[in-house]
């Protein structure tokens, strides 16, 4: 009591009525245990605790509940045994009134303790792990502001730590806590400060504790007789707020924590008594914090003591239990009536910052008189315990001037409310104050997010022009490339084609200048003669000149016509015959054309008697010349050029030759077996007569056929051609009667026995000769104009092969018959129709490739190229089969009568189409198969979907939203058709899914 | 005659060495850019929207310095950027510009996931790259990156993010205002819930 220490003093500060008597009649009580626990998950300044439990789990008294994030957070602890029922926002004591997360348990009333244990030595343990031990536990400050007491343990690590205060002013009215805690528990409150001095090391420990509670004093120092400690208890004088943590430093140590500062910054730590007492327990017996000291008090409380509540313990509990007179209950304030805050609601749980609970009545906590203006009379200035303006704070917090109330040291208020206790107007000026703050941490909290979003714009912004310049870069480095491999291709290519464009240049394209300038000439040459016409008709002058010029010009266009004549003759045999006899074709027409025309002005002129028929007839003669020449140009390319040009496009003529060919070769055969036949005497010799005239026969019929070919193809082919085969024709038929001729007469000559038969045979060898070389000059004329239309080749080809079904079978029927009749050459008719059936294979064959063919020009080259194309060529088949069957049909109803041939080529046609169809369907099966493995097509079609999904419901928004009819009905049109693409979407989707 | 003629040379020294000082540092600490800007640019709240007509915060900055600008186009910042502009730049505080709310509500996107098609159309919009995701990959936005310049909502196809207020919980929540003295004399007051039944 007689204290070393002298004892400094603060500014300001008010004497309120202690109301402290009421509660510290009766000794600490223990509140009984709950049916429901409510735990907020924050308590304590910082993060909310994590929970660690689940909903459903059953939890004893002490089991760690939610578990501390970051550093400055705290442990909490189940504070009775029984059952997670539910972690879900609940009312908490909070100024905003607002619930918060909370975990509910439902108390078993066993409670059971978990096990736990104390140290037995802390000494021993290593400040690191004894501080460690503290955070566990849970502690945070009990006396207000809930700061997690570990953190402040550490301080001792950084900091100079000269002096320990322990805060046991309690300075706020009507609260007891303290008090009594230090009359009945100092032996535990020692026992805190020596585990917290032991970890702080500090030069000097102080109490500060208020001359009000003289009995706590005693405690103190009778305890302090048992201890080892050197602790100061220093006595100070009753004054509101010497609890707070700068004024109780100020009243011992006569230090001012500078502004912004923590006391630690000027070697000083704070701690409150409460937190010792539960530092001591968790330690000692490892109890964590799970209870604390409740002052329960107001005239409406009931029986108004202090009470050891468990924490989570809700208001109602409590003031059931003191038997709480509710009628008379007006504002319930936890805390203390100058800090505390008011609640409206009784299911609010204890947390580990309330120290007390008044349960006031009107006429002890009377409602807050409506304030009056400001009367500047300067009360609060000499209240305030922080030496601050209040007035000046207060104007500016009303008039929104921020700034300035800040640099009026705003945040070094500590909202203990004596200037409000003090205002005469009653002026509500801590609410002033805690808004100004609230508004002033909004803005910088603004400002700090308006700077990280300016930094992270920035960035962006520097990286997109990054992004930029590399594309940029990117792109010019491939332009560079590009430039240089295509500068490579065309050096390549220079030197490559070098030599062919030399020979074009010579070749072609000099005879089409030449071509051109003649016809120039020549269109220049028909103006000026009909100018001239013209001219003399109307009896006009200057015809002279006129004449002139047309002969001039005539002369220009013979030099013209002359220079490409010449041309076209050299040119005409080398290189590229083909060309060059469609070049020589079209000649000779333009040449007969030209000549028609002129012979035609010629007349003309005679009719009109004109001056220069002379001149007309001149050049109808030159002109008939001309196209003389032309004309025997062409032919004499064309003889000359007929079996190389057959080379490359003949492939279906060549096939119908080559059928001719083996008939022909069957017919010789059959015949030489007829002959060995007739030789042995045999009496199937009549039968086998019969079957060479049947085969002959047939080759009629591919004659036949191949006439049709050429027929066929003759429209594709200009004029000219179809003269020339249609001749070919005639002399092949010919040709055919004489070899009948002559096989007749050779046959009858056999018959009769006659010694002329070998030669008349040598005979019918040699026109069959012929007709084989007219008929390959057939083929190949016909090659030379057929390729127009190889789709008809190829149903040619399928009557062949239809043709050769019938002679094999025919053949076949003949061998039975020679088998039957025992005759010796049935052997031989046995190879006969062997090589036949190879033949018919064989044609077979070349049906399928020329069908192959008619595929666009280049199916060997598709072949390889993998699916994509492969869809494409099938595709491309089955419509060339389509429209093949098409036709095929057309040609039956045109028909009419009942071709067995054209009924099998539809049905084969029709059983191909439905192949290539299969074939097509099975590879788009495989696509699709392929496509929704790897799952590209299905997003694609979701997103599709999801797409037109938000087309229609935005058309529907903009339906709804628009009132105007005419624009309702097309807004309706659009969201149909919207509705319409978006179900498709989504069957198809649901194909695919399924 | 001398005392003249030294008077001017002393001078023209003096005059000399000063010139050569303040062309040196003139050189010396030459500011880069008009430090001004800066300025505004700090005071607004660099949500990039664009609602001021300029395509970004500071572009709005340089056009108010550069360009007399008004000060009032900024619905973010509100009527307490327009003030703190006013302060800076000592011109009179106008009302916010054009037909916005009075304390516009502040908001941070959010997408509906599993609405998403990962278009990658917010990604590209989003100012302060606030947004993650990748193509045909679900986005959502980083709710504390987000200053709610809501310039991903508009190109979004499938109408995916809303702009939620930001909640108040009770780690933000700050006190209102007191309400002025509207009751001046204690007769104004209304009997109240406390005086009507409980007490």
């Amino acid at each position: 009591m007689n204290s070393p220490v002298k004892v400094h003093s603060f500014h300001g500060g008010i004497h309120p009525p202690e109301n402290k008597r009421q509660s510290t009649g009766a000794p600490i009580s223990a509140a009984p245990v709950p049916s429901r626990i409510v735990l907020p998950l924050q308590q304590h300044i910082g993060l909310p605790a994590d929970p660690v439990v689940n909903i459903g789990d059953r939890v004893l008294k002490g089991q760690l509940v939610a578990e501390a994030i970051g550093r400055i957070s705290a442990n909490i602890h189940a504070s009775t045994s029984g059952t997670v029922v539910a972690i879900e926002p609940h009312a908490v004591p909070h100024m905003s009134g607002m619930p918060s997360d909370c975990m509910i348990i439902e108390a078993d009333g066993l409670d059971e303790w978990v096990e736990h244990q104390g140290l037995e030595d802390y000494t021993s343990l290593p400040k690191p792990e004894l501080i460690e031990y503290i955070r566990q536990s849970g502690i945070a400050g009990m006396g207000g502001a809930g700061f997690p007491t570990d953190v402040k343990l550490h301080l001792g690590d950084d900091h100079i730590v000269n002096t320990l205060i322990i805060n046991a002013a309690e300075c706020e009215p009507y609260i007891t806590a303290d008090d009594m805690l230090m009359r009945e528990r100092a032996d535990q409150i020692l026992g805190g400060i020596e585990i917290i001095a032991h970890l702080l090391k500090p030069l000097h420990i102080m109490v500060g504790i208020e001359d009000n509670k003289p009995q706590a004093i005693r405690a103190l120092h009778e305890a302090l007789d048992d201890s080892s400690l050197n602790i100061d208890i220093v006595i100070i004088p009753t004054k509101y707020p010497s609890g707070g943590e700068k004024q109780l430093i100020k009243l011992l140590t006569g230090v001012e924590v500078p502004s912004g500062k923590i006391p630690a910054d000027v070697g000083i730590v704070c701690q409150n008594i409460g937190t010792t007492t539960a530092i001591y327990r968790a330690v000692t017996y490892g109890e964590p914090l799970i209870s604390r000291i409740v002052t329960i008090t107001g005239d409406a409380a009931g029986h108004q003591q202090n009470l050891e509540v468990r924490l989570g313990t809700l208001f109602k509990d409590l003031l059931d239990h003191t038997e709480a007179e509710r009628d008379q209950l007006y504002r319930l304030v936890v805390g203390g009536p100058m800090m505390g805050i008011t609640v409206d609601n009784e299911e609010i749980p204890v947390i580990k910052t309330t120290n007390c609970l008044i349960a006031g009545t009107s006429i002890e906590m009377p409602p807050q008189p409506p304030a009056q203006a400001c009367i500047r009379c300067g009360m609060c200035e000499q209240v305030c315990p922080a030496e601050l303006l209040p007035q000046q704070l207060y104007w500016f917090a009303k008039g929104r001037e921020f700034d300035k109330a800040s640099h009026h040291n705003l945040f070094d208020c500590i909202e203990c409310g004596a200037c409000s206790y003090v205002c005469p107007s009653n002026i509500p000026l801590v609410q002033y104050y805690r808004f100004a703050k609230g508004e002033i941490r909004k803005e910088q909290e603004e400002q700090r997010k308006a700077d990280h979003a300016r930094l992270r714009f920035e960035a962006r912004q520097d990286r997109l022009e990054r992004e930029k310049i590399e594309k940029e870069e990117r792109r010019k480095a491939r332009a560079e490339e590009a430039a240089k491999a295509q500068a490579a291709r065309k050096d390549a290519a220079l030197t490559k084609t070098a030599a062919p464009a030399a020979e074009k240049a010579s070749g072609v394209p000099d005879l089409k200048q030449l071509k051109s300038n003649a016809a120039i000439a020549r269109t220049k040459l028909k103006k000026a003669e009909k100018a001239l016409t013209n001219a003399q008709e109307k009896g006009l002058d200057g015809i002279d000149a006129l004449q002139a010029t047309v002969e001039q010009l005539q002369q220009k266009c013979d030099a013209a016509q002359k220079a490409y004549d010449d041309a076209q003759k050299a040119p005409a045999a080398p290189a590229k015959p083909a060309v060059d006899i469609k070049q020589l074709k079209t000649n000779a027409a333009v040449a007969r054309t030209k000549l028609k025309k002129a012979e035609k002005q010629l007349l003309a002129a005679e009719e009109s008697g004109s001056a220069d028929v002379d001149s007309l007839k001149a050049q109808v003669a030159e002109l008939q010349q001309k196209s003389a020449t032309a004309e025997a140009a062409f032919k004499a390319a064309e003889s000359g050029t007929t079996v190389p040009t057959a080379a490359a496009p003949a492939i279906d003529t060549t096939e119908l030759e080559a059928d001719i060919k083996a008939m022909q070769a069957k017919v010789d055969k059959a015949e030489a077996a007829w002959k060995a036949a007739v030789e042995s005497e045999s009496p199937a010799a009549d039968k086998m007569a019969a079957g060479v005239d049947k085969l002959k026969g047939k080759l009629k019929d591919l004659q036949d056929e191949l006439a049709k070919a050429k027929v066929s193809a003759a429209p594709a082919a200009p004029a000219a051609p179809a003269v020339d085969t249609s001749e070919l024709e005639a002399d092949i038929q010919a040709m055919q009667s004489k070899v009948e001729k002559a096989e007749a007469a050779w046959k009858k000559a056999v018959k009769s026995e006659s010694p002329a038969a070998g030669k008349m045979a040598e005979g019918v060898e040699k026109l069959k000769g012929k007709l084989k070389d007219l008929q390959d000059e057939l083929a190949n004329v016909k090659a030379s104009t057929a390729p127009a239309a190889p789709a008809v080749d190829t149903t040619e080809l399928e009557a062949d092969i239809q043709a050769m079904q019938g002679k094999v079978e025919k053949a076949e029927a003949a061998w039975k018959k020679a088998v039957e009749s025992e005759s010796p050459a049935a052997d031989k008719m046995a190879a006969g129709v062997e090589k036949l059936k190879g033949k018919l294979k064989e044609l077979q064959d070349e049906l399928s490739q020329a069908k192959g063919a008619t595929q666009p020009a280049a199916e060997p080259a598709s072949e390889p190229t993998p699916e994509p194309l492969d869809m494409k060529a099938l595709k491309q088949q089955v419509s060339i089969m389509r429209t093949k069957l098409k036709k095929a049909e057309k040609q039956r109803t045109e028909s009419e009568g009942s071709d067995p041939a054209l009924d099998a080529e539809i049905e084969q046609l029709k059983q191909r189409h439905d192949e290539a169809k299969a074939a097509l369907d099975a590879a788009e099966a495989e696509l699709i198969a392929a496509a929704a493995k790897e799952g590209i097509d299905l997003k694609q079609l979701k997103i599709d979907a999801a797409l037109a999904r938000a087309e229609v419901t935005k058309a529907e928004r903009a339906l709804s939203k628009v009132e105007d009819a005419s624009d309702k009905s097309e807004l309706e049109a659009a969201l149909v058709a919207a509705k319409t693409q978006a179900d498709q979407l989504s069957a198809t989707l649901e194909r695919f899914t399924e | 005659m001398s005392a003249i003629l030294i008077a001017i040379l002393v001078l023209l020294g003096l005059g000399l060495v000063f010139g050569i000082l303040l062309g040196y540092s003139s050189i010396r600490f030459k500011v880069e850019g008009n430090p001004l800007v800066d300025q505004v640019d700090s005071l607004l709240p660099q949500t990039q929207c664009g609602q001021c007509g300029h395509p970004g915060c500071r572009p709005y900055a340089e056009a108010i310095v550069n360009s007399d600008e008004a000060i009032n186009k900024c619905p973010p910042g509100g009527q307490s950027t327009i003030e703190a502009l006013a302060d800076l730049l000592d011109v009179e505080a106008l009302p916010l510009d054009g037909d916005h709310d009075e304390d516009p509500v502040k908001a941070v996107a959010y997408i509906r996931e599993d609405e998403c098609i990962g278009c990658t159309k917010c990604i590209q919009a989003c100012p302060v790259d606030a947004i993650l995701g990748a193509a045909k990959q679900m986005h959502t936005v980083i709710t504390s990156e987000c200053t709610g310049c809501d310039l991903c909502v508009e190109p979004c196809p499938v109408d995916c993010i809303d702009m939620l207020p930001i909640e108040t919980t009770p780690n933000s929540w700050a006190w209102p205002q007191p309400k002025p003295g509207v009751e001046l004399i204690a007769t104004d007051r209304s009997p109240g819930i406390a005086l009507e039944g409980k007490a």
